[in-house]
């Protein structure tokens, strides 16, 4: 089970993104990225390995100077205000580092100080608690497992409250039930008010959680829009249809994306349809031709055909 | 509002906690190291060499063992912590937070001193039963030592971020923190050497650091403790405004 978000009150830019530029010699990660994220979003950055997600992650993070360009937390320059700026924004990182001379009580311990946080005890307590940390508490961070690490990683970016979220593929490897802990954590906080940058390789994840999303391509974006407005993008569902007797008429042809002959049972057909209400007139089109329908199924598109059509054609 | 930040006192914390929970290795050994030194060379050279008028070389190598194992574990705790975390990849955790250039270089610096400092006393608590030592000026002493090891803290944080392997690291130990050291007159005075040498000796910051500490025992030195103080203080200068200067510019830290 995921666990959806709630629909952000819009009010203040949380990230601002302005023309970003970053070469590494001959290659372009990020080629002029532009993105606003809005306060209280849940926010995808999706793309293939290599698209630039984790090089726009870190210039946001102030880990990586842009070539030209800016970025700003909540008004605040990453590099020319760093302080306040990164002051509200938490990191997951993608790598999975630690400091093996700590356990993870004194890690987190740690973390807070450098934020400023002397006596923080209670939500670092809580923090374990809503991680399944507690009992790992006085456990050098050596000994943890790879998804345990995981959950500290979670832990140190959060030990701040910050306002600003960014989780760096935060799931990538790591078993359901640390999954499930993840995310109903991360959406208690953006129910909250937090803002959400999540990239992932999961598009289910990224389909139940994120209300917006960005699509990187060779550090370009390609597609940016509400999920729902992507979805309604990709020409509607498909409607597959059995048929047990006569055949598909020719008026109807040109709406075939998908057909499938089958031995002598009939024919199957899958058909693009834009909205619900182009179901209708082509099942009395069937009827009408004398064709009978043993099955039919009307599938919706989801977040990886749309991936799948951005990465293949570069956009919709 | 506190005059020392939450996040340099956590830094400065983290950097002492992370020497003292492997002090076998960051205190005990460098002490054990310092007192061989101090056995062989005592004993073959005390009563055949002198190198200050009524000191002993035993006691004249004393201090000279305590400076150079607080320059060199001041410079392995900043440098070998850097280069740890860069390499592992948790210095992370340190360039994410919202600390200032200074409060970074501050905390590791410090932390430096406390472990050159520590290991030093050390040093100093088993040596002394070698001979009897004098403290005619204990405030030089406390000062050279300070200093001392505020520049290799400094020293380490400069080539900790200037390096990217352990091997270049290892290379700026071997061949520029320890040839340093050694030809500085830990174990000599630099009247003992050929004019040329003693000229050469005139150009090695690690000298004047020694040699001021020296003088804070037996009231002797090769060149005045203030000539001593002020080279010192302007190495450790010119060494900070290179170390703030990469930090702010993220030299191999933010890319």
């Amino acid at each position: 089970m995921l666990y959806r978000q709630h629909t952000p009150k819009k009010s203040m830019t949380a990230i601002q993104i302005n023309s970003v530029e970053k070469s590494y010699k001959s290659l372009k990660a990020l080629g002029g990225v532009s993105l606003a994220i809005e306060e209280g979003e849940f926010f995808g950055l999706l793309g293939p390995n290599g698209a630039g997600k984790t090089t726009l992650i870190s210039t946001i993070a102030g880990l990586i100077r842009p070539d030209a360009g800016s970025v700003s937390i909540h008004g605040h320059d990453v590099v020319t205000d760093f302080r306040a700026a990164r002051g509200k924004l938490g990191v997951v990182p993608q790598e999975l580092v630690f400091d093996p001379f700590f356990t993870v009580r004194e890690t987190l311990r740690l973390q807070s100080g450098y934020y400023g946080l002397k006596n923080n005890d209670k939500w670092i307590d809580e923090v374990m608690g809503e991680l399944d940390l507690t009992n790992k508490a006085d456990v050098n961070m050596r000994a943890l497992s790879g998804g345990m690490k995981r959950r500290v990683l979670v832990a140190q970016a959060l030990v701040h409250k910050p306002p600003v979220i960014v989780l760096d593929e935060p799931t990538a490897g790591v078993d359901v039930e640390l999954r499930q802990t993840l995310w109903k954590f991360i959406s208690r906080l953006n129910r909250e008010g937090h803002t959400v940058v999540l990239t992932t390789h999961y598009l289910e994840e990224a389909q139940a959680m994120c209300q917006r999303v960005a699509m990187l391509k060779a550090g370009q974006v390609v597609a940016l829009d509400t999920m729902s407005a992507l979805i309604r993008r990709i020409s509607g569902s498909q409607l597959i249809v059995h048929l047990s007797f006569g055949d598909l008429p020719d008026d109807l042809r040109h709406l075939v994306s998908h057909d499938e002959h089958g031995n002598g049972a009939g024919n199957k057909y899958s058909l693009r349809v834009n909205e619900y209400s182009d179901v209708e007139p082509i099942l009395a089109r069937l009827r009408e031709s004398g064709a009978v329908i043993d099955e039919m199924q009307l599938q919706q598109a989801d977040l990886e055909d749309i991936f799948l059509q951005i990465m293949d054609k570069g956009s919709l | 509002m506190s005059l020392v930040s939450v996040g340099f006192q956590t830094l400065l914390y983290k950097e002492t906690l992370r020497f003292w929970k492997v002090a076998t290795q960051t205190v005990a050994a460098p002490v054990l190291t310092a007192m061989l030194y101090l056995l062989i060379f005592g004993h073959v050279l005390d009563g055949r060499v002198q190198m200050l008028a009524n000191v002993s070389y035993t006691a004249f190598l004393i201090p000279g063992l305590v400076m150079m194992s607080v320059l060199q574990n001041a410079f392995a705790n900043s440098s070998s912590s850097l280069i740890q975390s860069k390499i592992t990849g948790n210095l992370v955790f340190i360039l994410l937070p919202p600390l200032s250039h200074w409060e970074i270089i501050s905390a590791y610096v410090l932390a430096s001193v406390v472990r050159g400092l520590v290991v030093g006393a050390g040093v100093f608590i088993i040596t002394v039963w070698f001979t009897h030592l004098s403290f005619v000026a204990p405030l030089w002493i406390l000062l050279f030592a300070l200093l001392g090891a505020a520049i290799l803290g400094t020293m380490g944080v400069i080539a900790g971020i200037w390096a990217e392997k352990f091997d270049q690291l290892a290379a700026f130990q071997n061949f520029l923190i320890m040839p340093a050291t050694f030809l500085s007159g830990v174990f000599y005075s630099i009247h003992s050497l050929p004019p040329f040498w003693q000229a050469v000796s005139h150009f090695n910051p690690f000298f004047y650091m020694i040699d001021g500490f020296r003088y804070g025992f037996f009231g002797q030195s090769d060149v005045s403790p203030w000539t001593s103080l002020a080279i010192v203080s302007v190495f450790f200068a010119v060494l900070a405004s290179i170390a703030i200067n990469l930090l702010k510019r993220g030299y191999n830290l933010r890319h």
